[in-house]
């Protein structure tokens, strides 16, 4: 009992293999395939491109057009796959969780509570749930806020909500609040959050 | 060999390489400076105070990631690399395999902390907790952005293996002190918690599946590596020092088996209540709540083995050093069982009580015992006596204050929080009611951080200037009290 094989082999590689596929291959039985869930790849999710995301391209033609082109399937994947890169990249998730749970009024503060479904998706790979919340829970974010409050609140957070400890990142905007590249896909990043729930169209979601 | 013989005399000191735990303390201690002060800084950020405004490089996000993974796998990685350095030939009897490999793992590592900073600070950080460390290749791609940390890391961990496994191989036919048994399972464990936490959630896994799996890397990686190397460290360095056997070799083997049995179960617990099957988070639950009976048995243990020798409390800093934060130890694993119940859940969990508690664990806890473990390796290391008596007494009485301070505080700010959030206050008030919390604790940091000027001088100081080494100033008296 006291010697090295029992240690490497049952302690070290048994005991971590029971936790492995109590914690991890039960789990992803459960989930895989759960009522037809099967994974949406970048393709799948950006085959529409959001309202925010055609608005963005209206209000500031130029920037858009530069980084962009035309607003298409392929550029609303790409906005959206480098919006979650800047998300994770500046650690927004350190201070924002993304799952709403079915305790403490959550369903009432940001609406309905999260499934396994919705994360079963490319811009959840790997899933941003996060565990701290400074600021509040952005999985139902999409479409509660206008594109122009994202825009000054990025610039100056207190400008829009006088008590927030949230950093400013007036780096992706000019002085006129024109975003950049990485401006444009963090706005359509945030919008986008919430709308893969099943069935129910983002106009039904922000009526209170 | 008899491992009692091994532990009380100074048999295998000759087996030991000074150099590279020199080498391994002073890095640690440089990059716990560097996660201390990231973390200051971020900590300025809640209050305003923050400041290096607008660069996308310096934001207060990339200092959060500085902090806590700095702690990791700047300072406890290398302070964990040096106790091995000390504890693995002398408990053996054996040599580790080389001290060209130990020199190069040095420097690997030290470049690949270097590396992961870059990383951090140029948005390249993976999104999984506590494992941050650059992949190298945008998220679910194989396109390539930056250095590959992950996998040098790998490599590094399988050096490391590696160095130290082959004396515990050949050491094959002996019975293994409590201590081997630890570093035996850790060294294994550790490197296969880095390879699931990194690669599966990243590559494999989306969603709540994945969710699961990082779950039970944050938890591996503290349970399976950081524990195991701590208590094995206690194990070692306290009969060690006070110069008696451990109260009760049995409760070590329960309180091992134990650990390596329940404590991976309970990964899922830091994501309950949430779309993970709820069959995984009530066996993450129990699990949970039953390393708090494993935890018990061994803090006993170190408790009955103080018993008749009090005074080495007073006498001897790293005794001091070790039962306070074996006291931290027992406060933190009671809090476990607590919190992991859905009924603290729904109120703590999202909140300041989490981050006082991980701060208790990793700062209060393992961070003392390698604090313990400086005390009485480092005048050996340098063959000097400690230059200041009263910078290790400043050290000692700033982090243990610091540091409670900072847990209580963060704990209340977490129930306000909570119970704020679910009675629907405007999320304005609840960040107004947070502040003078977050007052508290950049205070109580700024404690710690003076603290740590403390040892960092007097450990440069000593092995400049201290006077010669004198073993006896050491130890402690053979006699009960």
């Amino acid at each position: 009992m006291e010697r090295f094989s029992t240690l490497v082999f049952v302690a070290g590689i048994g005991c971590f293999a029971v936790a492995f596929l109590l914690s991890m291959i039960f789990p992803w039985m459960s989930l895989y395939s759960y009522h037809g869930m099967d994974f949406q790849t970048i393709d799948k999710l950006a085959e529409k491109p959001s309202v925010e995301f055609v608005e963005l391209s209206k209000k500031f033609p130029e920037s858009f057009k530069q980084h962009y082109g035309e607003v298409s399937p392929a550029s609303y994947a790409e906005a959206l796959q480098l919006g979650r890169d800047v998300y994770v990249g500046q650690a927004c998730w350190h201070c924002h969780s993304q799952y709403v749970r079915v305790v403490s009024n959550e369903h009432v503060r940001w609406g309905p509570p999260s499934s396994a479904q919705e994360y079963q998706n490319a811009l959840n790979q790997p899933h941003l749930w996060g565990t701290r919340r400074v600021g509040p829970d952005l999985a139902r974010e999409g479409g509660k806020k206008s594109n122009d409050w994202h825009i000054a609140h990025f610039m100056n957070p207190k400008s829009v909500v006088p008590h927030s400890v949230m950093p400013a990142y007036p780096f992706y905007f000019d002085e006129k609040g024109v975003p950049d590249k990485k401006g444009i896909a963090l706005v359509t990043y945030l919008q986008w959050l919430g709308t893969v729930q099943a069935g129910i169209p983002v106009a039904e979601r922000i009526t209170p | 060999m008899n491992a009692a013989a091994a532990i009380s005399g100074v048999h295998g000191e000759s087996l030991v390489n000074y150099k590279l735990i020199k080498a391994h303390l002073f890095a640690g201690a440089v990059f716990l400076v560097v996660s201390m002060v990231a973390g200051y800084l971020y900590s300025l950020q809640f209050l305003g105070f923050f400041p290096l405004q607008d660069s996308w490089t310096h934001s207060p996000g990339h200092f959060r990631l500085l902090h806590t993974n700095m702690a990791a796998y700047g300072w406890l990685v290398n302070g964990f690399t040096a106790m091995l350095y000390y504890v693995v030939p002398r408990l053996t009897g054996k040599k580790v395999l080389s001290d060209g490999l130990g020199t190069l793992i040095f420097w690997a590592w030290q470049l690949i902390l270097v590396l992961a900073i870059g990383g951090y600070m140029t948005d390249k950080a993976q999104a999984i907790e506590w494992g941050e460390t650059p992949t190298g290749f945008r998220p679910g791609t194989f396109e390539m952005n930056y250095v590959p940390v992950d996998a040098l890391v790998v490599v590094g961990a399988v050096l490391v293996i590696v160095q130290f496994m082959v004396p515990l191989f050949k050491a094959r036919e002996q019975r293994f002190y409590v201590t081997l048994w630890y570093v035996t399972a850790g060294l294994v464990w550790l490197a296969l918690t880095y390879l699931m936490g990194n690669i599966m959630p990243e590559w494999m896994l989306p969603g709540a599946a994945g969710a699961a799996v990082t779950g039970l890397f944050i938890h591996d990686l503290v349970g399976l590596y950081v524990t195991p190397m701590g208590w094995g460290m206690m194990y070692f360095f306290v009969p060690l020092i006070l110069r008696k056997p451990i109260w009760s070799h049995s409760l070590s083997v329960i309180g091992f088996w134990a650990l390596a049995f329940f404590y991976p179960l309970g990964g899922v617990h830091h994501f309950l209540i949430s779309p993970i099957p709820d069959y995984v988070e009530f066996g993450a639950i129990t699990t949970t709540i039953a390393i708090e009976v494993v935890v018990t048995t061994v803090v006993v243990n170190f408790f009955m083995t103080l018993r008749g020798k009090w005074s080495a409390l007073r006498s001897s800093m790293a005794i001091r050093w070790f039962y306070v934060g074996a006291v931290f130890y027992f406060i933190t694993c009671l809090q476990c069982a607590f919190q992991v119940t859905w009924m603290f859940q729904k109120v703590i969990h999202f909140t300041d009580w989490v981050v006082g508690h991980a701060h208790l664990i990793m700062f209060g806890v393992f961070t003392f015992w390698l604090f313990g473990v400086i005390e009485w390796l480092w005048p050996r290391v340098c063959r000097r006596n400690w230059y200041s008596q009263s910078l290790r007494a400043w050290h000692f009485w700033m982090w243990s204050v610091g540091v409670l301070i900072m847990f209580f505080d963060l704990m209340i700010a977490g129930l306000v929080h909570g119970f704020m959030q679910r009675d629907l206050n405007d999320w304005s008030d609840i960040l107004r009611m947070s502040e003078p919390f977050w007052w508290v604790r950049t205070f109580s940091g700024a404690m710690i951080l003076i603290g740590l000027f403390c040892v960092l001088y007097n450990m440069y100081m000593t092995a400049k200037a201290g006077e010669a080494y004198e073993e006896e100033k050491h130890l402690v008296p053979v006699t009960a009290d």
